[in-house]
């Protein structure tokens, strides 16, 4: 029928007045690593506690391996979770809260004995096994919810920004380590996180989520390098935004776009979009090329004459914002070998911009609301 | 500038005035004589008489028996409703219960101790063991609830998540993780109860009746009718057991959650 493996259809969860999930749909494939990433409150963790069995939903159904599993309590889901607050046992030592899932589904001491023995190795805290939980620091306590997580060999793994509470060293080294451990276990991870770092380097997959909805769903890539929405393309990495018209769209694949102030630009299309239409374009900073002499003018390049406002130099590059028409256009630029060779662009300075046609994304929605996500919001002159 | 040393003569004079009538019962104790308050060397012949009488004996076992029984079904009670009060916390009802809960800490004793009378009066229980045991209920249940609130406040309730979702059910997550975490509490709320209902006096004085007298009306009439010597002793052990029960059951409660 369907190959999803963790199955959310038409999901929707609302408390009081707070509508948290709005008719989400979504599908995890076996043994993959899906992220839901969106800003606090959009929704993500209600869905994770709808596959925990924590919440039930208002509506729609959820189904784990072709089986409906709405109405089941978390006790009897081959699901386990990783909590933000690790919440180990205070009263049991390091063992007895990794053995608690064994121990309760009642199996041979001597088994629970090699497992726990096996994840203790695992996480590489053998010699810590009769602490207790206040005797351990934050990394640890961390591996040892992993631990006790995985001893039930759940088809899926639930973790609830389980980073979130870890400086930012060590952060990156439970990053390697959740990863590590993916590959070893081969198990299902859904991972829920508001840091796009954590989800784009860990993940096959990403949702990103906002206002309880789903605003695309796609590889880290895609979701970076062609993104649906305003929201998307705003919260995860920079962007700039162009509001025009379709004026035309002479073959199947480019579009024609008039922008108030601007020269016309040309831009891909991938859909079916109309002549005549209003279009947003994301165009991502670094895809955008800055110098100070014109470059040649060619087809499906965009070429604009701009004012450089801003100058950030950042090391490995130069950040550079840019007044372009009623436009403030933000351009990363990576440093080559003779960087320091060239004449530096300054302040005040007069120049050209310019960015292929693939690199500007027509969105299917835009909200104004998104600009207030970016790094330095734009200026329009008039505004 | 030169330490004022008026705050620690205040305290000197407070501690004493506290004190010091407890520490010369406890001395006198130990004293064989009949009435001077005279030294007269130390002795244990008091509480050897304490041990030979029947009636202090008796005493002795209708007290322990309630407070015993008092303490078990209060920490039941107290524990539950303590339970019910902090997970629903902001239910209209629960603020209704907390307030019910709350009364019997500030409702003066003589005022509960006449409306249980009345109340058993008119019910047409015989006063005796079973309407002592009640009437300390009342009140017991309160401390209880309200030392085991104490610790539900700062309880983390994603742990009973966790226990859920790895296999244990509402039951087992209640017995392996739940009540292990609120032991402390419970068991500070449980001796506080029994020190309660070992030593009350106004209450039990108006529920009792015959046969059910305990240590404190004991220690009443005896007084009434002249023993003094023996009171001493009586209330020496009185204080050593009540004084043993308080300071274990603050050390449990001032025990961070967890450590146990």
């Amino acid at each position: 029928m369907n190959s999803e493996f963790l199955e959310f259809r038409d999901i929707s969860k609302s408390f009081g007045a707070i509508r948290a999930v709005a008719g989400v749909s979504l599908g995890l494939k076996k043994g993959e690593f899906f992220s839901l990433l969106g800003p606090s409150g959009c929704g993500k963790t209600t869905m994770l506690r709808l596959a925990a069995g924590f919440e039930e939903p208002d509506a729609g159904r959820v189904f784990l391996d072709g089986r409906d599993i709405t109405d089941l309590p978390p006790d009897k889901r081959k699901v386990n979770t990783i909590f933000q607050s690790y919440a180990l046992f205070p009263h049991m030592t390091v063992r007895d809260n990794i053995a608690f899932g064994l121990a309760i589904a009642k199996r041979p001491k001597r088994e629970i004995r090699a497992e726990v023995g096996r994840m203790l190795e695992l996480i590489r805290m053998g010699d810590q096994a009769g602490k207790k939980p206040d005797q351990l620091s934050g990394g640890q306590k961390q591996r040892v919810a992993v631990a006790r997580a995985l001893i039930n060999k759940p088809d899926v793994l639930l973790l609830d920004e389980p980073l979130a509470a870890l400086d930012l060293k060590l952060r990156q080294k439970m990053l390697i380590e959740l990863d590590l451990i993916h590959d070893e276990v081969g198990i299902t991870f859904l991972y829920v996180t508001h840091d796009q770092a954590e989800a784009m380097s860990l993940s096959d997959r990403i949702a990103v989520m906002d206002g309880g909805r789903i605003e695309q769903v796609g590889t880290p890539a895609e979701i970076y390098e062609s993104p649906r929405t305003s929201f998307v393309a705003a919260f995860i990495g920079d962007t700039n935004f162009l509001e025009g018209r379709i004026f035309d769209c002479p073959d199947r694949d480019y579009c024609r776009i008039a922008i108030p102030g601007l020269p016309e630009v040309v831009s891909f299309n991938d859909r079916a979009i109309q002549p005549g239409q209003p279009t947003y374009l994301s165009i991502r900073p670094e895809k955008v090329h800055i110098s100070h002499e014109r470059p040649e003018t060619e087809a499906r390049r965009n070429l604009l004459p701009a004012v450089v406002e801003d100058v950030i130099y950042l090391g490995s590059n130069t950040k550079y914002w840019v007044r372009a028409g009623s436009y403030r256009i933000q351009v990363l630029r990576q440093h080559a070998r003779y960087f320091l060779d060239e004449q530096p662009i300054r302040w005040k300075d007069p120049c050209w911009i310019w960015w292929h046609a693939d690199d500007g994304f027509m969105l299917d929605h835009f909200r104004k609301a998104d600009e207030s996500l970016l790094a330095v919001p734009p200026q329009r002159v008039g505004d | 500038m030169r330490r004022s040393r008026f705050p620690i003569a205040v305290t000197g004079l407070v501690l004493a005035f506290l004190y010091l009538p407890i520490l010369i019962l406890v001395a006198n104790s130990f004293n064989p004589a009949r009435y001077s308050s005279r030294w007269e060397g130390f002795s244990l012949v008091w509480y050897a008489k304490l041990f030979r009488s029947p009636e202090i004996w008796q005493a002795v076992r209708n007290t322990l028996l309630i407070a015993v029984s008092v303490t078990a079904v209060s920490v039941v009670l107290g524990t539950l409703a303590a339970y019910a009060l902090h997970r629903w916390s902001s239910s209209r009802l629960q603020r209704l219960h907390f307030t019910l809960i709350y009364q019997p800490l500030v409702v003066p004793e003589i005022l509960m101790g006449i409306s249980l009378l009345m109340a058993f009066v008119a019910v047409g229980v015989p006063l005796g063991l079973f309407t002592i045991f009640l009437a300390h209920v009342t009140f017991c249940v309160s401390f209880v609830a309200m030392t085991v609130l104490g610790r539900l406040q700062d309880f983390d309730f994603s742990v009973i998540e966790a226990a859920r979702d790895l296999g244990a059910s509402p039951w087992q997550s209640t017995r392996r993780v739940l009540i292990p975490m609120l032991m402390p509490g419970i068991v500070a709320g449980g001796l506080l109860a029994f020190t309660l209902s070992v030593d009350d006096f106004v209450i039990t004085f108006f529920v009792a009746g015959p046969g059910s007298t305990t240590l404190p009306l004991r220690i009443y009439s005896m007084i009434k009718y002249g023993a003094p010597p023996l009171i001493n002793a009586l209330s020496t052990l009185l204080l050593a057991v009540t004084l043993s029960a308080v300071l274990l059951s603050q050390h449990l409660a001032d025990r961070r959650s967890g450590a146990g």
